[in-house]
């Protein structure tokens, strides 16, 4: 391992004399060994970017190169965790350390102590591959099933029963060892055999979402929204409920006190499809506002590789993200920090292509060991002042799938999830609605066309309203009000704090249905000559 | 680390706050310096950047004096750090955090470093406890909780010294046996301001610990002047167990001031010439607030905010929002009705509201009654700009008690006056009121 001095030191960058660094490597800087990533090389220096706060870091201290990239660490023993943006474990360092994070140190994501029980499914003699499965461990409720990282060969000897990760799992003839558990650079995509077009939904149990604006397993959404427009309790009810295998959620860059109310309930709660507890299906990366900037641009990476991790055992996958505007943010400072060329209102002009680059780790693929694994993506943004004509949400538009509008005049009227379902569209719909008419019920498509129908109806009977007000109208307008009232406050809105929070399909059916029957039957009466309030009443 | 200090007198450049200091050896970011002018004066500055063995120092006070010849730079190899003593309840310090009171400074029992550090996520307690401020607009509508920010977004000219007034005076926490130490940042405020808050304060049966910065003070100050007070109240609450209410204002002027040394420094400016990092920044602040798991202290914090041209999507409200867990919105139309304290509802917001209220907390029918008046008076004053256009006889039947109610609910329930209501007093007059316009409460 090398060492060299630091040079120079400007918010969270250093530069130093380190010779023979390669762009992305991974550096040690300082006596305290913060962790720092290389991004400029210069025949006399190094720019460093340093994950964490540099106060108090000086000149002519060592550094150390690496060799080798940031990375994760992946093995049995993630789900149920919660790590900050390196992948260091909270719980712990909160054990050691205390409620502050005062010093910064090298944790590993996994307990290398921790027993597992291991059952081979190689024999000696087998040959072995990149992404091969080697065998299986029980992690809590999922198969965690092992995979063979980049030591290949053939299979010399293969351990069984108790085993703990700092154990050898094998070993290839030749001596080279096979390990339980292994590294993967976040900001490289696992590979793939293949990739599919999305045409499953993912059912959230959000009736605006899965009736309205579905998703697709595999695909991606945002879901930007002004301060107050309920972004996070949306994604929060989505990682409760979504019918996925496993979630992985990322704080990025938000409150405290929220992932701390999160983590509360994530222990309380259970999910609805296997009733067991939603933190057990959960793995949680945090990096709130307070923490450093350059670990929050690193965070989604980190927490990703470990989503496409599980993808390639071929479970579903959702990956939340709260929120890329903050991501995006500390991209910009860092940016800034290397004097780089700004553009649009300051962020660096590859902001898109590193947005649409991630985006695409999204997808449903056969995994390179023939499984069928997919990786959804729900991602919120903070336009500033709620103006979505801001770089992040627009970058964003093109790669997404799904476009979630939150808007704040019916957050302020505390309609929530306040989603508008006017300027809302989702790309998977076409393909989702074949599925849904198959598998609820054949009539799905033709209540979605009603719906919209009735909603785009009111709003231009409220423009005539507006003018000749409402006495004015004729009654079978104003019976579209009524109904329209009626699916905004009981089909759309959805109250996240209520047994409601949670609506599966045949739900979202009933209800739909009987608010369509009910208008249907009262339009009826209307002409038959029967007033409003008769043609209304019989339906009480 | 070097362990001595270090002098300099080789200062290259001078250009507002910032010297630049030439042939320095191992220096650290963040380092404090000591700066001695030729007549004796001395300030504090902070080591901001290093390249090579050129330094950049930002001073803390006034530079007006400074030269480059004979003014000398001490190095001290030190982290700015707080003097922290339970016997600092009381005292009234200025934004350096020296004694504005005439007593001297106490003993110190222990120093921390200013920036404070990140709290765990994983060490914070959900904060759940209910703060009664009297105020039926909070207490019934956007319940504050112990460990909460809730900034108040006000506007030039609305009374927003007398909300934080009210509150000083009448919140309660609901364990009966505890009660709040008040840690008051005074950040830019004018003489006039300044006498108003003293009178409150003095007049308070509780302890306190003010910072002052005035209007004409440092501007760097102001940059410090809250970090001084975070640093106390999260000692206090964290090392001492107290309950810790910090009240700092006003914000806009921290943001300015924010600007002011950003431009100073020559940084990239972003949104209307806030730094880009300002998000950032703000975050460092606001998100001291909070609890931690197995300790009974708190740091709930009220800062105020004052829109600049009234406008919420300035970068100020704006980043503030999307940091603090919601917001108490006051409205110039309603003060202008003579509603006080002219609290608008509809774009205010109390994120752990659900956390505090229902049974056992505050009433078993807190929710729902909230929920009714939310939706009423925000269905009535939909229906006031309809009124505007086809008049009160377009009206339907149903609508008019709606249009009524608003109007009442404006005037009697926001519009409390001066008298402190209970929760329970609260929600009585939120029913009471719905049923004498006939509306349903499911």
């Amino acid at each position: 391992m090398q060492t060299g001095k630091i040079l120079g030191i400007s918010g969270p960058t250093v530069s130093v004399d380190l010779k023979g660094l390669k762009l992305y490597e991974r550096v040690f800087v300082g006596h305290g060994l913060l962790t720092g990533e290389v991004v400029r090389l210069e025949r006399s220096h190094a720019v460093i970017q340093v994950y964490e706060e540099t106060r108090g870091l000086g000149v002519g201290e060592p550094v150390k190169g690496l060799g080798m990239p940031l990375t994760v660490r992946l093995g049995p023993g993630l789900i149920g965790g919660m790590y900050d943006g390196l992948q260091r474990p909270l719980e712990r360092m909160r054990k050691e350390m205390g409620p502050f994070i005062r010093v910064w140190k090298e944790m590993y994501g996994l307990d290398y102590m921790k027993r597992w029980d291991f059952i081979p499914s190689v024999k000696p003699g087998d040959e072995l591959q990149y992404g091969m499965i080697i065998g299986e461990i029980q992690e809590g409720a999922f198969k965690h099933y092992l995979m063979c990282g980049s030591e290949q060969g053939t299979v010399a000897r293969i351990a069984s029963g108790d085993i703990s990760l700092d154990e050898p799992f094998g070993e290839f003839t030749g001596g080279l060892e096979i390990p339980g558990c292994h590294e993967w650079p976040v900001r490289m995509p696992r590979p793939y055999r293949k990739k599919f077009a999305p045409v499953t939904p993912l059912v959230t149990g959000q009736r605006i979402i899965d009736f309205l604006f579905p998703l697709a397993r595999g695909g991606a959404a945002i879901i930007p929204g002004g301060f107050g427009t309920g972004k996070t309790i949306f994604e929060q009810s989505v990682a409760k409920f979504a019918d996925v295998d496993i979630v992985v959620y990322v704080g990025c860059g938000e409150r405290g006190n929220e992932m701390a109310d999160l983590i509360a309930e994530f222990d309380e709660l259970e999910d609805p499809w296997t009733k067991r507890r939603l933190r057990d299906r959960t793995i949680l990366v945090v990096n709130t506002s307070n923490m450093p900037v350059a670990a929050r641009e690193a965070s989604i990476y980190t927490a990703v590789t470990m989503a496409e991790y599980y993808r390639d055992m071929g479970y579903n996958v959702l990956f939340l993200a709260d929120s890329l505007s903050r991501w995006a943010e500390a991209l910009r400072e860092i940016s800034t920090s290397l004097e780089e060329m700004p553009g649009e209102e300051g962020y660096p002009t590859y902001l898109a292509s590193r947005l649409s680059s991630f985006i695409e780790r999204a997808g449903v693929v056969e995994t390179m060991n023939g499984r069928i694994g997919s990786l959804s993506m729900i991602l919120s943004v903070s336009p500033p002042g709620g103006d979505f004509t801001e770089p992040v949400t627009q970058a964003c538009l093109r790669t997404t799938g799904a476009f979630f509008m939150l808007d704040t005049s019916l957050a302020h009227r505390r309609h929530f999830p306040a989603i508008n379902w006017f300027q809302s569209y989702s790309l998977y719909a076409g393909d989702l609605s074949e599925h849904y008419c198959r598998e609820v019920a054949p009539e799905w498509e033709e209540l979605r066309r009603r719906c919209n129908q009735i909603l785009q109806q009111e709003e231009s009977v409220r423009e005539v309203a507006e003018i000749v007000g409402i006495e004015g109208l004729q009654d079978a307008d104003r019976l579209v009000m009524r109904v329209a009232e009626r699916i905004r406050t009981e089909f759309l809105g959805q109250n996240a704090y209520s047994d409601d929070a949670f609506s599966p399909p045949d739900k979202t059916l009933v209800l739909i249905r009987s608010i369509v029957e009910y208008h249907d039957r009262a339009a009826e009466r209307l002409k038959q000559g029967a007033t409003l309030d008769e043609a209304m009443k019989g339906e009480q | 680390m070097r362990l001595s200090e270090h002098t300099y007198r080789t200062i290259s450049t001078i250009a507002g706050p910032l010297l630049f200091v030439k042939r320095v050896q191992a220096a650290r970011i963040g380092e404090v310096v000591r700066v001695v002018m030729p007549d004796g004066r001395s300030t504090d500055a902070e080591v901001l950047e290093i390249d090579g063995e050129t330094v950049l120092v930002e001073v803390y006070g006034t530079t007006q004096g400074v030269d480059i010849e004979k003014t000398t730079v001490t190095f001290t190899d030190a982290i700015k750090k707080v003097p922290l003593s339970p016997e600092i309840i009381g005292r009234i310090f200025n934004g350096s955090f020296l004694p504005k009171d005439g007593a001297p400074l106490f003993i110190p029992e222990k120093w921390m470093p200013l920036t404070g550090a990140p709290m765990n996520p994983a060490a914070r307690a959900r904060p759940a406890d209910f703060i009664e401020t009297g105020i039926t607009a909070i207490d019934g509508l956007n319940t504050l909780v112990r460990g909460q920010k809730l900034p108040i977004f006000s506007c030039a000219g609305l009374p927003s010294k007398e909300v934080v007034a009210f509150i000083l005076r009448n919140a309660r926490l609901a364990q009966a046996d505890r009660s709040f130490v008040v840690v008051f940042a005074a950040l830019g405020l004018t003489f006039h301001e300044y006498s108003f808050y003293q009178r409150v304060l003095d007049e308070m049966r509780t302890g306190f610990v003010a910072f002052v910065n005035m209007a004409d003070e440092p501007v760097m100050e102001r940059l410090l002047a809250p970090r001084f007070a975070l640093t106390v109240a999260e000692y206090l609450a964290f090392e001492k167990n107290m309950d810790v209410l910090v009240i700092i204002t006003d914000m806009t002027n921290y943001c300015d001031a924010l600007r002011e040394i950003s431009t100073a420094r020559e940084e990239l400016p972003g949104r209307r010439g806030y730094p880009g990092y300002m998000y950032s920044d703000l975050a460092s602040l606001y998100e001291r607030a909070g609890r931690i798991r197995d300790r009974d202290g708190s740091v709930t914090m009220l800062p105020v905010v004052t829109m600049p041209e009234d406008d919420i999507t300035h970068p100020i409200p704006d980043l503030t929002g999307y940091i603090t867990e919601g917001q108490i919105v006051l409205s110039r139309e309603l003060h202008q009705k003579g509603v006080s304290p002219p609290v608008d509802v509809l774009p205010s917001l109390s994120r752990l509201m659900q956390k505090g209220i229902g049974e056992g907390r505050t009433r078993a029918d807190h929710r729902n009654t909230a929920n009714h008046l939310y939706k009423y008076y925000a269905k009535g004053r939909d229906l006031r700009r309809l009124e505007a256009i086809v008049g009160r006889d377009g009206m339907t039947k149903a609508d008019l008690p709606m249009l009524d109610f608003a109007d009442a609910f404006e005037q009697e329930i926001i519009g409390q006056g001066a008298a402190r209501r209970t929760v329970q007093e609260s929600l009585d007059a939120g029913l009471v009121l719905m049923k004498k316009y006939s509306l349903e409460v499911k």
